[in-house]
C-alpha cells in the first residue's frame, strides 16, 4: 500500500489535524514504514485462526443497574473552555 | 396502468429504542429523561481522561428478551467496538457499539396489513449507546450542548430491505412499539425520542432482481411521519426516475411541516467510521442457563395471547387483537377474568364502556383505577339479570368511577339501580300498560304480535328501566294472550 498525499490529507481530516508540509513529508514516510510492518505480518497464515478481539481474558465484567457516581452539573461544566450555567458551549454546528 | 404502478418499493427501517434501565450503559448516571440539562452526567459520561466504562448488565438481559421474542439467534461472545467520528454531543468522539458481534441476528417480525400476514425479517439488533443533545436555537452565538442523554444505553433493530409499502412500514413499527413496551424495555414514546426510526427507500421496475440506489430518510418522529415521508420520497424517486434522472445515494432529513425531504449528505461525503475493537470494555459472554432463564421470565407475548383468546376463550378475532394492543388492558383482562368467567362480557365492557370512558378522559389505560374486582362485579351483577346493561354502563359504571371506594352491589342499591323481579310489582306494571291502550291490545289479539314490543317500552318506562325485561315479556304474553 503506497503512502500518498491525498491518503495523509484524508487521514489528518478525519483526526481532524493540520500539519504543514515538512511536517506531512514526515508523516508520509513514518506511515509507509508502520504499514510495511504490518505487511510483513500479513505474510504469517493465519488460516483456521480465530482473530483476536480483545486482550484480555476477563470476561462479563458486568455493574448492576444502579445509580451512582455521578457528579453536579456545576462540577461538570467547571473545565469546559466555554460554558454557561446549564450547557457546554462550543461553535455553531448549524449555520442559520 | 398509473406511473406508481410500474414501480416495487423497497424498503429497510432502522429503529434504535431507547432502554428502560435506570443506569446509563456504561456508567451510574441516571438514564431517564431530564429537562435539567447536564445533570445526569458524570468522569465517564464527560468522557474524562483515565475513566473506565462498565457494561450494565441489565442493557444484556432487555436486548436478550427482545431478540427471544422476535426469533432471533443470539450471539453468546459478545465485543464492542468503536464507531468514531466528530461531534460534539460525543464527548469521547466515538460510539461504543457492537460492530463485528451484534447480540441479536436473524430473527422476524410479524405484521398484518389488512388481511395478510408476512414476516419482516431482521438482519441485526445490537446494543450502542446514545450520544447527547445539539441545541442550536438556545444560544445565538454557540451551539449548546447536554450530555444527559450521552451514555444512555439503546437497541438498535436493523430490518431486512422487506417491506414494500408504507402501510408495511407503518405496520411494522407499531408491532416492534407494541412488543418493547409490552416486555417493558423501552416506553415506545417517538414524539420524545425515546423510539427514532431512520427508514432506507429504493424504487425499481417491477420484476426487476437488482435493488435501486436507496436513500436514508432521518428524523422520522412518529408512526404517522415514517408513513408521510415513505409515500412522499417514494414519489420524488419516481419522478427522478421517471424524468431519466438518476437517483443518488444520499442521507436526507424529512420536513413535517411540509411533508417533504431534503439532502443533509451525499455518498461522496459519506462517514468513514474506522471501527475497531473496544479496549476499555471486557467481552460478555451469554450461557446457555442464563438464555434458558430470560426465556422463562418472558411474558405471554401478544400473538400468543390473541391465540388463547380466539381459541380457548372463544373471544371474536376483534376483541382479541384490541385487548392484545396494549400490555395494561390485556393485564387487566387476564385480573378481571380471575373474578369473573363471562369473557365475552368482560371484552364488551373493556371495549365499551371502559375505552369510552378513557377516550372522553382522554386519558390512557394507566389512568384507570377501578380495581379489576369491582368490575368483575359489575359485570357478573349483568350477567345474573340483577341489573341492565344499559343502567350498569350508564349509571352505575360512571358511580363506581367517580367513588371506587364502594362496593358496586351497595351503590346499585343506593342509586336505586336494582332490577325488580318481584313479579307481583312487575304485574302492577303489565296491567297498567295493557289498561292504557285497550286497542292495541285487541290489535294485538287479532294477530299484530309485534306490538308487544309497544307493551314492553311502556313497562320500561312505568319501571323507569328497573324490571327486568325478561319477566315482563313473559309476563305480557300471557295476559295478552288470554285476557
Amino acid at each position: 500500500m503506497e503512502v500518498n498525499d491525498e491518503l495523509v490529507d484524508k487521514l489528518a481530516h478525519l483526526a481532524r489535524l493540520k500539519f504543514d508540509e515538512t511536517a506531512k513529508a514526515e508523516i508520509k514516510t513514518d506511515l509507509q514504514k508502520m504499514i510495511q510492518f504490518v505487511d510483513k505480518l500479513n505474510e504469517l497464515d493465519t488460516t483456521g485462526v480465530e482473530p483476536l478481539l480483545h486482550m484480555s481474558d476477563n470476561v462479563n465484567i458486568l455493574r448492576a443497574d444502579e445509580m451512582k457516581g455521578s457528579i453536579s452539573r456545576e462540577e461538570g461544566l467547571k473545565n469546559a473552555a466555554v460554558h454557561d450555567e446549564h450547557f457546554f458551549k462550543v461553535p455553531k454546528v448549524i449555520k442559520k | 396502468m398509473k406511473t406508481e404502478d410500474k414501480y416495487e418499493v423497497v424498503i429497510g427501517l432502522e429503529v434504535h429504542t431507547q432502554l428502560l434501565t435506570q443506569s446509563k450503559l456504561f456508567c451510574g448516571d441516571s438514564a431517564a429523561f431530564s429537562t435539567h440539562p447536564n445533570t445526569h452526567i458524570s468522569p465517564i459520561t464527560l468522557a474524562h481522561p483515565g475513566t473506565l466504562p462498565r457494561m450494565n448488565s441489565k442493557a444484556i438481559e432487555y436486548a436478550v428478551k427482545l431478540g427471544l421474542a422476535v426469533h432471533c439467534d443470539i450471539e453468546q461472545h459478545n465485543y464492542f467496538a468503536r464507531k468514531n467520528y466528530f461531534y460534539p454531543d460525543l464527548p469521547k468522539g466515538y460510539q461504543v457499539s457492537q460492530h463485528t458481534t451484534p447480540i441479536c441476528k436473524n430473527g422476524f417480525v410479524k405484521i398484518k396489513v389488512g388481511e395478510t400476514e408476512r414476516n419482516i425479517r431482521l438482519n441485526r439488533i445490537h446494543i450502542e449507546e446514545d450520544a447527547g443533545k445539539s441545541l442550536h436555537d438556545v444560544d445565538e452565538n454557540y451551539t449548546s450542548i447536554d450530555l444527559n442523554r450521552a451514555g444512555v444505553p439503546l437497541l438498535e433493530i436493523v430490518s431486512e430491505p422487506d417491506m414494500h409499502s408504507s402501510d408495511e412500514a407503518f405496520a411494522y413499527i407499531t408491532e416492534l412499539r407494541k412488543l418493547v413496551t409490552w416486555l417493558g424495555i423501552c416506553d415506545g414514546n417517538m414524539e420524545e425520542g425515546s423510539m427514532r426510526c431512520d427508514a432506507n427507500i429504493s424504487i425499481r421496475l417491477k420484476g426487476e432482481p437488482k435493488l435501486g440506489t436507496r436513500v436514508e430518510v432521518k428524523n422520522l418522529n412518529s408512526i404517522r411521519n415514517v408513513k408521510r415521508a415513505i409515500d412522499v420520497e417514494v414519489l420524488r424517486l419516481i419522478g427522478i426516475t421517471e424524468s431519466g434522472e438518476k437517483i443518488i445515494q444520499e442521507t436526507r432529513s424529512y420536513d413535517a411541516d411540509n411533508n417533504s425531504t431534503f439532502s443533509l449528505r451525499t455518498k461522496e461525503d459519506a462517514d468513514d467510521y474506522r471501527y475497531f475493537a473496544e479496549p476499555d470494555l471486557t467481552p460478555f459472554h451469554i450461557t446457555d442457563e442464563y438464555l434458558v432463564e430470560i426465556k422463562n421470565s418472558l411474558p405471554v407475548l401478544p400473538e400468543a395471547l390473541k391465540k388463547h383468546y380466539t381459541e380457548e376463550l372463544q373471544l371474536p378475532e376483534y376483541d382479541a387483537s384490541v385487548i392484545c394492543e396494549d400490555k395494561e388492558l390485556a393485564d387487566y383482562f387476564e385480573e378481571l377474568t380471575s373474578h369473573c368467567k363471562n369473557y365475552k362480557a368482560a371484552a364488551n365492557w373493556l371495549l365499551g364502556p371502559v375505552k369510552g370512558h378513557l377516550n372522553d378522559s382522554n386519558s390512557g389505560f394507566n389512568s384507570f383505577s377501578l380495581p379489576p374486582a369491582k368490575l368483575a362485579a359489575l359485570v357478573q351483577m349483568v350477567d345474573d339479570g340483577k341489573l341492565s346493561f344499559g343502567m350498569a354502563s350508564s349509571k352505575l359504571f360512571p358511580a363506581l368511577i367517580a367513588q371506587p371506594e364502594k362496593e358496586p352491589a351497595a351503590l346499585a342499591a343506593e342509586l336505586n339501580l336494582v332490577l325488580e323481579t318481584d313479579s307481583s310489582s312487575i304485574e302492577q306494571w303489565v296491567d297498567e300498560a295493557i289498561a292504557k291502550m285497550p286497542d292495541k291490545a285487541a290489535e294485538y289479539k287479532k294477530g299484530k304480535k309485534g306490538l308487544i314490543g309497544l307493551f314492553a317500552g311502556e313497562v320500561k318506562k312505568l319501571s323507569k328501566g328497573k324490571a327486568d325485561m325478561q319477566i315482563v315479556n313473559e309476563l305480557l304474553n300471557k295476559k295478552l294472550n288470554n285476557s
